[in-house]
């Protein structure tokens, strides 16, 4: 097992800046929009994209949700039990431009669920997708994200891990190979 | 990622105090879906379960079916009087011949107590026991301590005072043994007649005072008299009961706190408590059947975790 660096500290910061200027530019002002992120990790994400864009809008109102999908996974019965996270949503979508938020997009299998759990909160106007890394050519269901911090070509048996501050001790995005010569061979950032 | 120890809940005597929590934890996820405007979740979509009520019962029925549909299992329900069970059919053969439709899970309400054991040693289905004579209920003690813990934040240390007809009641042994696995105190409360007589070999209190019970205690969990078991007359009269065993609001507001009353249903106003005891507010009578539709989801989830 190896492990590779593929965002530092700062980069991440500026990625995340970046994401929120992206989500600033189709949004215009963020009024009837909701950031929702995806339990466990997705809301570490969320949360940052929610902090940076009070703190650019200077408002302390934008609607912030964390929505658990254990119960609309497609693989109950087919895995072990997943312990689930607690859903977080103190406002209903009904209407609103939703920006659904997870941290790593791989199958797609996790956003279908969250888009069938969102449901259940009323009905949005649109949903969009934000994630901070995309690996690309593993989607199992045609899912494809609106924004993206950062394309990485792996290989199945690699994993990417997005750490935090808050929970890991830093800032950082790392890949983590099966292999030293698996991950120089198969993957390319 | 976690799982019960069983595949089965048959009482609470086998489960271990992680399976407890696990339920608890579960439960409090199934608590925030059934307050959304949607109520449901898409989980348990390729399960089927059968409720099979071999005796009378409205709240754990309905909660069962409930938890079960807001789970979107399908649903088969079965009342001994309506079906072939009085054409002289065996248990086994009836439960035998609902399995031939394919059903996963098998909640079961039967008079005689270890029924549900002797169900699951004998068909290939997760066995719920919904309360299995005057033995155990065990997804009443659930949710009964599902609710102290929601009231108190932890049962750990908490004063619990079970009164009434200890003798005939599942509810006050699954409860005793959930109680004790989460580290409270218990103490059962009636009179002798209605105690049963190694009571004291659970490592329970025993007090025959209600009043001495109810200065002793945190909460109270009032039981009804359960005339249907009663084979001989365990008191005199039930005016004397009521004098002795009634818990009304003086003696509540005599006390110098403010403990919390349950019952786990059906109440007989008047007898066991008053109507001002049942609705006042410090009774959590009806968060108890909230919490029972949570807890079954989180056990029938669990289990259904572990259908092959």
């Amino acid at each position: 097992m190896s492990r590779r660096l593929l965002l530092d500290a700062f980069k991440l910061d500026i990625t995340i800046n970046r994401l929120c200027y992206q989500l600033l530019e189709s949004h215009d002002g963020f009024n009837d929009a909701a950031i929702v992120g995806l339990q466990p990790r997705g809301v570490f994400v969320a949360r940052r994209i929610h902090e940076r864009l009070s703190t650019i809008l200077k408002r302390d109102d934008i609607l912030l949700g964390e929505l658990d999908v254990t119960f609309y996974r497609d693989d109950f019965r087919r895995r072990e039990i997943i312990t689930p996270n607690a859903t977080r949503m103190d406002f209903t979508v009904e209407n609103r431009k939703v920006v659904l938020v997870d941290d790593v997009l791989y199958t797609g299998r996790t956003i279908r669920a969250g888009m069938d759990a969102l449901l259940d909160f009323g009905r949005p106007a649109s949903v969009e997708l934000l994630t901070l890394v995309d690996r690309r050519y593993s989607r199992q269901v045609p899912i494809k994200p609106d924004y993206v911090g950062l394309t990485v070509d792996t290989i199945t048996a690699d994993k990417v891990k997005v750490y935090w501050k808050e929970t890991e001790g830093e800032d950082g995005i790392w890949l983590i190979a099966a292999t030293a010569n698996e991950s120089n061979a198969d993957t390319a950032v | 990622m976690s799982s019960l120890s069983s595949k089965h809940l048959l009482g609470i005597k086998d489960l271990h105090k992680e399976d407890l929590e696990l339920i608890f934890k579960t439960a409090d996820n199934f608590k925030d879906v059934i307050n959304r405007p949607i109520k449901k979740v898409p989980s348990l979509r390729d399960i089927t379960i059968a409720n099979l009520f071999f005796e009378n019962s409205t709240r754990t029925r309905l909660s069962f079916e409930l938890a079960e549909r807001r789970l979107s299992a399908d649903v088969i329900n079965f009342a001994a009087s309506s079906s072939s069970v009085s054409k002289g059919e065996t248990l086994i053969d009836t439960v035998q011949n609902i399995l031939a439709m394919k059903v996963d899970i098998i909640v079961m309400r039967h008079p005689n107590p270890g029924s549900a054991l002797f169900l699951s040693k004998h068909v290939d289905a997760s066995i719920v026991n919904a309360g299995d004579g005057a033995h155990e209920h065990p997804t009443q003690a659930l949710l009964d301590a599902y609710s102290m813990r929601e009231k108190f934040g932890t049962v750990d240390g908490l004063k619990v005072a079970i009164v009434g007809d200890i003798l005939h009641s599942r509810v006050a042994l699954s409860n005793i043994y959930c109680l004790q696995k989460l580290g409270a105190e218990v103490m059962v409360c009636g009179p002798e007649t209605l105690l049963p007589k190694y009571i004291r070999s659970l490592g329970v209190k025993v007090e025959t005072d209600l009043k001495k019970a109810l200065h002793w205690c945190d909460v109270a969990n009032m039981l009804r008299i359960q005339l249907e078991r009663q084979d001989i007359r365990y008191f005199p009269s039930l005016r004397e009961y009521v004098m002795r065993y009634g818990l009304t609001l003086e003696m509540l507001e005599s006390l110098n706190k403010k403990i919390t009353i349950m019952h786990p249903g059906p109440i007989n106003r008047g007898v066991e408590i008053t109507s001002e005891v049942a609705d006042s507010d410090q009774s959590i009578i009806l968060d108890q059947v909230e919490n029972g539709v949570a807890t079954r989801m989180a056990v029938l989830y669990l289990l259904a975790g572990r259908v092959e």
